[in-house]
């Protein structure tokens, strides 16, 4: 009999002997991979004795609010270094936070400026130091010691992050733990800058660390580093801002020590436990004002940076008494060779965004604020993906996933009387920016992006318009860094920045804030080139609000066969400051003028070629035809939209000299509207009728759950599917194979093959 | 009692409908969907997001590809308010967005009492600090 056979009747060990399995599989595990147990969950870790006996020794509100707001501003001032010294791009626009973790690894306070998401997420690879190495003899936990962490596996966004980790101690009791964490960009990936799109397994992703010791008595390890140094492209760069993480987290280390001083480590750790604790409850009760609903949406991905595709990302928002359950599932299944998927723990991070950023900013920054609310997914989906999964993209996911949440929260927001914002519509939420890489004009190895990525327009609100080129959805509170100094530093230049793009607008009685038009050509290398990373080109990435409209779609424009620094130089009134203009009138003779969806994998560009992209628009709220037309005169006027456009879409009449009003014709025009749209709608029940398919369009490349049927999920095509909750591989070709054969599938038509041999 | 749902729809929870906030027509059971009562346009996408640069041209032209993805205009049959949109897969069967329990729904608001205006939220004013 061998034990599958065991029906669970047998004879079980006894839990000495259990004991001595298990220490003994402890003993003989052969690699310490990302630990399921912590990677899939995200609530707070159990009062532990040492926080139950600090608290029954110092738990005066008075007290904890002073060391609250002590540790607080010493997480800014720990942020503040980062920003001003660190080297990396993502540090000097605020790519970056610090923060103050209990002794069992929950974050408890965060830096108030900076990138959220990473609240939701080191907590991870802390929990995996606390578990495997510090009772391991070989590595421990001393004071002095610092790890250094990147592999998104073991909790992170995206491997371009490093985070930097220090316990501190208290006469030899272990406190809390400080960490750093910077979006530092490179990483050895197959592409410059640390996200690469063509990544098509981890083999492809670059430097992968799990948590390890990297400093020992607050010193770098000089051997270490030289080694992370030979794995990524900026060697200067990686010392500079680890020295740059270490020292904030010193910094912080000093601020909690004054309070260990003052007040002393229990004072300190019944801070740290009821500021978590406090804010979990905040949550409930908050939730528990909502309605009890069912809110349902998905957000499309129309690529996976490779190819054009239909991704669902499926969302099933519900809220009963004060639980609030985020069900995923039906999203779509993980791509086994592309970029795009997400470990569990970048979608919750970038979900508890949506409160601390959106709905909840008065909340305290934690991890506690978003550790009640319960996530469910498919396994091995592009939203929950698998270990073997290629994840260097999962900002793609991540972000839709964003938007998938903040749309549904918006429903359940507006008839609730308690708010601590303003309903809005979706914010845009794609980093529609520039990713570089190459030999610099001083003969450096560089790989990083443009901070534009901050550039994304938000959503029109209940009562006011979106507001343009706002701040990136993941970082609210970001800075921009200066253009200028970064020109100082790469070779190549914005020609074109900070232009709204016409009439790539989000209507609605209240319209998304819009987004900026980019042009780079590149100047001073001839190693040197960009890639871009933004989805939605052929299908917007957003919904709009309550009859609002999304975004429209954003492609790349490329004019190759230029040197448009020559003809500034020579001509330059051939020279136009808008994509419509250049593109429309291809001013520039002999160049050649394309579009491309803006999955751009790294490519090496010429002096002087243009490429162009635009900002996202936010989504828009409410009927377009409330809109006020002097808001739609101003919108003319501002440049944001032509008056042809303004004038179908809004039905405002004018005059188109002097953009008068003619209020009682505008009038008319909407009530005619609104007249012909009840005439060309169906009924509902007549109109899915004719509509509704019990299956994806064969046209269509789709992946995901079909309509209300989570338990099958499709592959690319109505007739391949798999079982929801059974992992299959989901294999791409690669594009320019697809192409290949299309090309040959067309000369063996014509005969043209020449007889070749197969 | 009338509990503002969304900007244009409430529920009355007397007659337990979903309701027009705009017209006060009565759309369709509060106990079910409400996009039941209300009337459906197929919107080609690329006549609320024109092509910025020229469609004879190039593949992409910052419009949304018609084939790929439409706009379902949900509005009201009495008034043509367009209550709500939805961006959506050809042929995807519309989504049930709101599926509200009105028992817990009519507890919670019983113990609330009627609010006349929904609250639209904190409003973020400017200070321009102490001045003497
Ligand atoms: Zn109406």
């Amino acid at each position: 009999m061998n034990d599958m056979s065991n029906s669970g009747r047998g004879k079980l060990p006894s839990a000495e002997d259990m004991a001595l399995i298990k220490k003994f599989l402890n003993d003989t595990t052969l690699f310490l991979g990302p630990d399921p147990e912590i990677m899939q969950n995200h609530d707070l870790m159990p009062r532990s004795a040492d926080e139950e006996a600090a608290i029954a020794n110092a738990s005066d509100a008075h007290t904890i609010a002073k060391i609250r707001d002590r540790i607080q501003s010493g997480c800014d001032e720990g942020y503040e270094m980062v920003e001003q010294m660190g080297a990396a791009p993502g540090a000097k626009w605020g790519d970056v936070i610090t923060g103050v973790y209990s002794a069992s690894g929950d974050l408890a306070i965060a830096s108030a400026g900076g990138v959220l998401i990473f609240s939701a997420l080191v907590h991870h690879p802390i929990k995996f130091i606390i578990k495997n190495w510090m009772n391991d003899p070989t590595v421990g936990v001393r004071e002095g010691d610092g790890f250094i962490h990147n592999d998104s596996r073991y909790g992170n966004v995206h491997n371009t992050d490093q985070s930097m980790i220090l316990p501190i101690f208290h006469k030899g009791r272990l406190v809390c733990w400080v960490a750093s964490t910077v979006h530092e960009g490179e990483n050895g990936a197959i592409e410059p800058g640390g996200m690469p799109s063509m990544a098509e397994s981890p083999s492809d992703e670059g430097l992968k660390m799990s948590p390890f010791k990297v400093v020992e008595n607050y010193q770098i390890k000089r051997d270490i580093l030289t080694f992370l140094q030979n794995s990524v492209r900026e060697p200067k760069l990686q010392y500079e801002d680890m020295k740059v993480k270490l020292f904030a987290c010193l910094r912080i280390k000093q601020r909690i020590e004054e309070t260990l001083n003052t007040d002393g480590p229990d004072a300190l750790v019944s801070t740290l436990r009821l500021t978590m604790e406090n804010v979990r409850a905040e949550v409930k009760r908050r939730i528990s004002e909502w309605p009890d609903m069912t809110v349902r949406t998905y957000i499309i991905q129309d690529s996976t940076l490779r190819e054009n595709c239909v991704v669902k990302i499926n969302c099933k928002l519900t809220k009963t008494g004060d639980r609030l359950i985020f069900d995923f599932r039906g999203s779509a299944p993980e791509f086994t060779n592309r970029a795009t998927n997400t470990i569990v723990a970048g979608l919750k991070g970038m979900l508890a965004q949506v409160f601390l950023c959106y709905v909840w900013p008065d909340l305290p920054r934690g991890q506690a604020a978003f550790a009640p609310i319960e996530v469910i997914t498919d396994p091995h989906s592009i939203v929950n993906c698998s270990y073997d999964a290629p994840n260097s993209q999962s900002l793609m996911s991540i972000f839709t996933g964003f938007t998938a949440g903040q749309h549904a929260v918006a429903k359940f927001l507006y008839s609730c009387p308690e708010k601590f914002t303003k309903v809005h519509a979706p914010t845009f939420n794609m980093i529609n920016t520039f990713i570089w890489g190459g030999v610099s004009q001083h003969g450096e190895t560089l790989g990083n992006l443009c901070a534009d990525l901050n550039g994304m327009g938000a959503g029109a609100t209940v009562d006011r318009d979106g507001e343009h080129a706002l701040a990136p959805i993941f970082a609210t509170m970001a800075d921009i860094g200066e253009q200028e100094l970064n020109e100082e530093e790469v070779p190549f230049l914005q020609l074109v920045s900070k232009k709204m793009t016409r009439d790539a607008v989000a209507p609605g009685k209240y319209r998304g804030g819009q987004g900026y038009t980019m042009m780079v050509a590149t100047k001073d290398s001839e190693q040197w080139g960009f890639m871009t990373t933004a989805q939605g080109a052929k299908i917007p990435p957003l919904q709009g609000l309550f009859g609002g409209y999304a975004c429209g779609t954003y492609p790349l424009s490329k004019v190759q066969g230029v040197d448009v620094y020559d003809v500034l130089m020579n001509t330059p009134e051939k020279f136009k400051h808008s994509i419509e203009e250049i593109m429309n009138e291809q001013p520039f003779e002999g160049a050649s003028y394309t579009t491309h969806h803006m999955g751009m994998g790294f490519e090496i560009s010429k002096r002087g070629e243009l490429f162009m992209i635009s900002q996202g628009a936010g989504a828009g709220y409410g009927d377009l035809l409330e809109r006020d037309p002097k808001g739609v005169i101003k919108d003319i006027e501002e440049g944001l939209m032509s008056p042809a456009v303004a004038a179908r879409l809004y039905k405002v009449v004018f005059d188109p000299e002097t953009l008068a009003i003619d209020e009682a014709a505008t009038e008319a025009a909407r009530a005619a509207e609104r007249k012909a749209r009840i005439a060309r709608s169906k009924p509902y029940s007549e109109f899915v009728k004719a509509w509704s398919k019990p299956t994806p369009p064969a046209h269509l490349p789709y992946f995901g759950a079909w309509g209300d049927d989570v338990s099958v999920l499709y592959m690319g095509s109505p007739q391949k599917t798999r079982e929801a909750a059974t992992p299959r591989p989901n294999y791409m070709t690669h594009p320019k194979d697809v192409r290949i054969a299309e090309l040959e599938a067309r000369l063996a038509a014509l005969g043209a093959m020449g007889g070749e041999k197969q | 009692m009338k509990i503002a749902m969304t900007e244009y729809l409430r529920i009355n929870t007397e007659n337990e409908k979903w309701e027009c906030r705009v017209c006060d027509h009565e759309i369709a059971s509060a106990r079910g969907n409400y996009k039941e009562g209300l009337l459906v346009y197929d919107r080609d996408p690329t006549e609320i997001h024109p092509p910025i640069i020229d469609p004879e041209k190039y593949r992409f032209t910052f419009s949304p590809d018609p084939e790929w993805v439409r706009i379902l205009e949900f509005c009201c049959p009495h008034c043509g308010t367009q209550v709500e949109t939805e961006y959506a897969v050809p042929g995807h069967p519309p989504l049930y967005d709101m599926e509200v329990d009105l028992d817990a729904l009519k507890a919670q608001w019983a113990a609330r009492g009627e609010a006349a205006i929904p609250y639209a939220g904190p409003a973020v004013v400017r200070e321009d600090g102490h001045g003497h």
